[in-house]
């Protein structure tokens, strides 16, 4: 990820109504415009100013259907920004202690 | 268990994982490379013990994850060395086993390499959205048991 790019990731998701409508997203899969207005507290045409900015960080995709676009999370636009090493450290741990299990319960 | 590289200098780029079992190393070789052992501990897989050989490693899928990690073998020594690409995310990665015979049994290493300094997390500790998508993986771990 270049620096530009992790800049507008950053950028995005600092303002709040942007975080909780890709928090949204990320949680409940495909949305709309509209289900998205219902409760994001703000009008639609400041939810689709949000989107765009969204988009253009890739961190949302849209496709149309119909006379309507669904907006969806990318959640892989921040796997750069992701702590992995952190990440594969605890599930590591987590799997060795499994395995142990498993050689336990294992035929000689 | 010893672990090391996930944390202090930033020069590292790989997390090793040791662990010393009481149990031979012919029957620790089985429960890393036989599909239905792997599942117990790992993931659901198509694994076959070949070099070459495609495989994948499976989990529940999340929004914007599909839950499967893309693997290739690259090494396999019986009883000693077995090794594996590991991509998902986009991110490509290898994980490397060793086994050594010890007197109570078998230490047993796991080295995940390859990360690339930009996939680490150069802005670590960032307050946003991301932790919610980390806490979906882990839930997702917890769920494979």
């Amino acid at each position: 990820m270049s620096a530009a790019a992790a800049n507008s990731v950053f950028k995005a998701l600092a303002d709040p109504t942007r975080r909780a409508i890709f928090e949204r997203l990320t949680r409940d899969g495909e949305l709309t415009v509209h289900a998205l207005t219902a409760r994001a507290g703000v009008s639609q045409p400041a939810v689709s100013k949000h989107l765009t900015v969204l988009k253009r960080a890739r961190l949302v995709s849209d496709r149309r259907a119909g006379r309507e676009m669904h907006y969806s999370a990318q959640p892989k636009s921040l796997a750069p920004l992701v702590d992995w090493m952190a990440f594969y450290g605890v599930f590591w741990r987590d799997r060795f202690s499994r395995l142990e299990d498993v050689l336990e319960r294992m035929e000689p | 268990m010893n672990e090391h590289g996930s944390e202090g200098s930033s020069e590292r780029r790989s997390v090793v994982v040791e662990k010393e079992f009481a149990h031979p190393p012919d029957k620790v070789w089985r429960a890393l490379t036989e599909g239905d052992l792997i599942a117990q501990w790992l993931m659901e897989n198509d694994f076959r013990l070949e070099v070459g050989r495609r495989f994948q490693l499976r989990s529940q899928p999340v929004p914007g994850w599909d839950g499967v990690i893309d693997c290739v073998v690259l090494v396999a020594e019986p009883y000693e060395r077995l090794s594996y690409s590991w991509g998902t995310m986009g991110m490509e990665n290898r994980v490397a086993w060793t086994l050594t015979p010890t007197a109570g049994g078998t230490l047993l290493r796991m080295e995940q390499s390859g990360f690339r300094e930009d996939q680490e997390a150069n802005y670590k500790g960032a307050m946003y959205g991301w932790r919610k998508f980390i806490g979906q993986l882990e839930r997702v771990v917890e769920e494979i048991r």
